[in-house]
């Protein structure tokens, strides 16, 4: 008993220590009573130098909390008890939230540098003029192939995949709109159909492509990738920047016949707050200098157009990341499908990823 | 002093139970009868058991967790075992632990690396002259791995259960005659099995509803029921369907914890406990 | 004999090298100036500096130890209590009943628990933040706790519990002197269980966390999308050897106290003769 009631007193002596220690380093991180701002992001997504320097300026305090998935962000989102004042969807995302009134319309007059954004990135599919949502990041879907077992020229369509030579080869990503959405596009299909025929089709091809398929895993294809694992992968450009950073071998090819053109961008939701802060924030984001300085932070392609004239030539010249204007007319963007369309494509998958066990 | 008097202490458990497990079992099972436009229907239990898919997943839940399971026991029994006969035997049982306070994606990714075509067991495998090996997204990776993750949580309890027995037993039954293999068999393992059932338990009902590692490790190559019930909250956001796997997961709970039950509760000679095992 | 305890003693051996061996690997690579864990480039300190300079990182830290430490104490409290409570139940049916819901939440996946319970938390009206994770995390620990402690108090000779009575000790009286020592051992196990589940736990503390609240958990597997840099292996090296260097200093208190006990023992032993 007494051993039992020395072993608790510890931990509740260790406990009170502890809440010490997280009081001091709040008042460390500035004055408890500032004016905060509440940014909900994808975990390590923006500079942190960028948030001191936009506290220092402007005296807002950023509260960042960080999701993985868009679809958790969106349930955190709807169920509310929570104050997020400005969260980073991707653009399928967007639209969803529009339809359920899940975000508040942007004033336009108190945002200054949306002109600093490129015409390509604007007035898309998901949110016409821009009435909800500021591009943050954007990138493609596309192949990665490592040129130790690879030639160049044998991977540039998505039908090259299923060349019997890449037996038991490839990596996917754990995406079924995009998987699926490849075999589409090979198909010669729309990526947004919504057609059972026309995805069933899409998941006969792939279940002749799965003797090629090595794995289908998610983040992690980066270190499978990086560690020469497989000799090709299926991904995000996102993904790809930090693979090609990590490995000489790498390159990636976004192949001309067309693939996704994904958007990750800040909105604002039906929960914020503090909105004279968030208007701080959207401008403090738009500046160039800043934009630039994330864009270099993060390793993604920016929309900034004034903010990618800034950075180093061989980035801004890199077609593998920032695609020619012919390529990036033949790029779609996802629409949300609704409910029943996102399970039918799911149940698909699932069902390929089954047929390969 | 009364009964009711004695049992004041249950008071917070039960508030537990009622709050925390029935509450929302209850709404679990709510949503298991809606749709996606949600209205009422019978519709994701139809199609969870006309599925083939569904039921494949179930049988592949059941078998991977009981390969786990089995694995996880034949590794930390006589961990528990040898740890026990240790001089400072507490320090060593914390160090057992220990690992597990580092996060798991973390340590997953240190698997990917040594488990890789280049990673330091291929190497030792092309060291020996065996040759490099394709060991992720095989069975054994993802096993070897589950079972890593679930192998202090089996130790523990058997550990618990080895260090209450009185040495004086085993030596009384060296003492009679008995072989090493006779003193585990007819003394050590009936003496252990409430350390051994609470350690299954601790193991197999979670192994059910693996998701992350069949994925990281496995490659997708194994589907479990936890990678149905993710992708439906997480992905298609029908919550129904993903509800309904989940009463029936805890469904299969309660038959896997009605097998392992204690039966008759009653005093049985040591002799015949080794033979109910 | 002999024979039989080396090969225990190398198979312990075997089983310790595999528990950190993916250890290992982590903390080597915290010394690596590489971005990833795949080569090892050069020596350096870097990534232990960026992690110093990282307050919101260390803020995180303390609050998930306080997390983990706070609700797998009060787990355990409630989870001894109920393990009580179950085992006093005459009916067998009862008991298996009890068992089954209590297992209830270790069957379910994360996300299943963690939207469930973020839908309570939100018809209940509890605004979320450090005091709904904290209730989340005791939650979804107390299970493994009774698990822990059941066995050891089905172990226990009935006769010693009547024997107290007999003898005049009042219920608390039995608690105390003769029951709870009994299960110590139990309980220690079901806290640091209970720990572990609190320090690894992502899904449910995702779903019912707000306010600025986070853990490490959270701010890992959120990371995993854009790569998770080397920094957050020099605070895994960190973690570990803090852990580490509290075991062994528990443990030589320990070995101290009992070291004492034994001399003054036999000094007695000795002054008798």
């Amino acid at each position: 008993m007494k051993k039992l009631m020395s072993f608790f007193i510890a931990i509740v002596a260790a406990c009170l220590l502890l809440t010490l220690g997280v009081n001091r380093l709040e008042h460390a991180q500035g004055d408890a009573n500032a004016k905060t701002l509440n940014l909900f992001n994808w975990g390590d997504y923006i500079d942190p130098a960028l948030l001191t320097k936009f506290s220092k300026e402007t005296g807002y305090k950023v509260n960042y909390e960080t999701f993985d998935s868009n679809e958790a962000m969106l349930t955190k989102i709807q169920q509310g008890g929570t104050s997020y004042d400005l969260a980073v969807p991707s653009d399928y995302t967007i639209e969803k939230m529009k339809k359920e009134h899940l975000l508040l319309p942007l004033d336009r007059s108190k945002i200054k540098g949306m002109n600093n954004i490129g015409k390509d990135f604007l007035n898309k599919s998901f949110d016409p003029g821009n009435r909800y949502s500021i591009p943050y990041f954007w990138g493609t879907l596309g192949i990665i192939y490592n040129d130790r077992y690879v030639q160049a020229d044998e991977m540039q369509h998505w039908s090259d995949l299923w060349n019997p030579k890449w037996r038991h080869s490839i990596m996917l990503v754990d995406s079924a709109r995009d998987i699926l959405g490849l075999a589409l596009v090979k198909n010669g299909d729309s990526m947004n159909t919504k057609s059972v025929a026309q995805v069933t089709r899409a998941k006969d091809s792939l279940d002749d492509l799965a003797p090629n398929v090595k794995a289908i895993v998610a983040d992690e294809i980066k270190m499978y990738m990086i560690q020469n694992e497989a000799p090709l992968a299926v991904t995000w450009s996102g993904e790809a920047s930090e693979m090609l950073a990590n490995n000489s071998h790498l390159h990636y090819v976004v192949p001309t016949e067309g693939s996704n053109l994904w958007f990750d961008n800040l909105v604002i939701p039906k929960t914020a707050k503090h909105f004279k802060a968030i208007y701080a924030f959207l401008n403090f984001m738009l500046e160039p200098k800043n934009a630039k300085q994330n864009a270099e932070y993060v390793g993604y392609a920016t929309p900034n157009d004034k903010a990618k004239a800034m950075l180093p030539k061989a980035i801004r010249n890199d077609k593998q990341f920032y695609p020619e204007p012919k390529t990036i007319g033949k790029l779609q963007v996802y629409d949300d499908l609704g409910l029943k369309t996102v399970g039918m494509y799911n149940d698909l998958f699932l069902e390929f990823k089954m047929h390969r066990s | 002093m009364s009964n009711t008097a004695k049992r004041l202490y249950y008071i917070p458990y039960m508030l537990w139970i009622i709050l925390f497990v029935i509450a929302p079992v209850a709404l679990i099972i709510y949503q298991s009868f809606f749709n996606l436009d949600h209205q009422f229907t019978l519709g994701n239990y139809a199609a969870y058991f006309t599925s083939g898919t569904y039921l494949r997943m179930t049988l592949n839940s059941f078998w991977y967790a009981l390969i786990i399971t089995v694995a996880t026991v034949l590794i930390s029994y006589p961990a528990a075992l040898f740890l026990n006969q240790l001089k400072h035997k507490d320090l060593w049982l914390l160090l057992i632990i220990l690992p597990t306070w580092i996060n798991l994606l973390l340590k997953a990714y240190a698997f990917i690396g040594i488990f890789g075509q280049n990673g330091s067991v291929n190497q030792f495998l092309g060291f020996i002259g065996i040759g490099p090996k394709q060991i992720l997204f095989t069975d054994f990776s993802f096993i070897f791995v589950a079972t890593y993750i679930e192998i202090p949580f089996m130790i523990l309890p058997i550990y618990n259960a080895i260090a209450e027995i009185d040495p004086a037993l085993l030596n009384a039954s060296r003492d009679l005659g008995a072989t090493n293999w006779q003193t585990l068999t007819r003394v050590l393992l009936p003496l252990t099995r409430k350390g051994v059932v609470a350690g299954v338990q601790a193991v197999f009902i979670p192994s059910l509803s693996l998701f992350m590692l069949t994925r990281l490790i496995g490659g997708n190559r194994v589907i479990t029921l936890g990678t149905a019930i993710e992708e439906h909250f997480l992905t298609t956001m029908n919550w129904g369907m993903g509800s309904t796997i989940g009463v029936i997961l805890i469904v299969m709970m309660f038959l896997s914890m009605a097998l392992t039950a204690e039966r008759r509760h009653k005093r049985k000679g040591i002799g015949t406990g080794a033979k109910e095992k | 004999m002999q024979k039989k305890n080396k090969l225990g003693r190398l198979y312990l051996v075997f089983v310790f090298l595999v528990l950190y061996l993916p250890i290992a690997y982590l903390i080597y690579f915290s010394f690596s100036t590489g971005s990833t864990m795949n080569t090892f480039k050069q020596f350096t300190w870097a990534n232990y500096q960026t992690l110093f300079a990282d307050t919101r990182l260390i803020q995180i830290v303390l609050q998930t130890l306080l997390l983990a430490l706070l609700s797998s104490l009060i787990a355990t409290i409630v989870g001894t209590m109920g393990a009580l409570g179950i085992a006093a139940t005459k009916r067998q049916a009862n008991r298996n009943l009890m068992l089954s819901l209590n297992n209830i939440l270790m069957v379910s996946p994360d996300v299943i628990i963690g939207a469930s319970f973020l839908i309570l938390f939100t018809m209940l009206g509890i605004s979320l933040g450090f005091g709904s994770v904290l209730a989340s995390h005791i939650a979804f620990s107390i299970p493994i706790v009774v698990l822990m402690v059941l066995p050891r108090i089905q172990e226990m000779d009935h006769a010693l519990i009547d024997a107290a009575y007999d003898l005049g000790a009042s219920g608390p009286q039995v608690l105390n002197r003769v029951i709870l020592p009994f299960i110590t051992p139990g309980i220690v196990a079901g806290y640091f269980m209970a720990f572990t589940y609190s320090l690894d736990d992502f899904a449910v503390t995702f779903f019912v966390t707000g306010n600025g609240f986070a853990t490490l958990s959270v701010e890992i597997y959120s990371r995993a999308r854009q790569g998770i840099s080397l920094e957050i292996n020099a605070l895994s090296a960190l973690m570990f050897l803090f852990a580490l260097v509290l075991v062994l200093v528990y443990f030589f208190i320990q070995l101290h106290q009992t070291n004492r006990q034994r001399r003054n023992k036999e000094k007695a032993g000795g002054a008798a003769k």
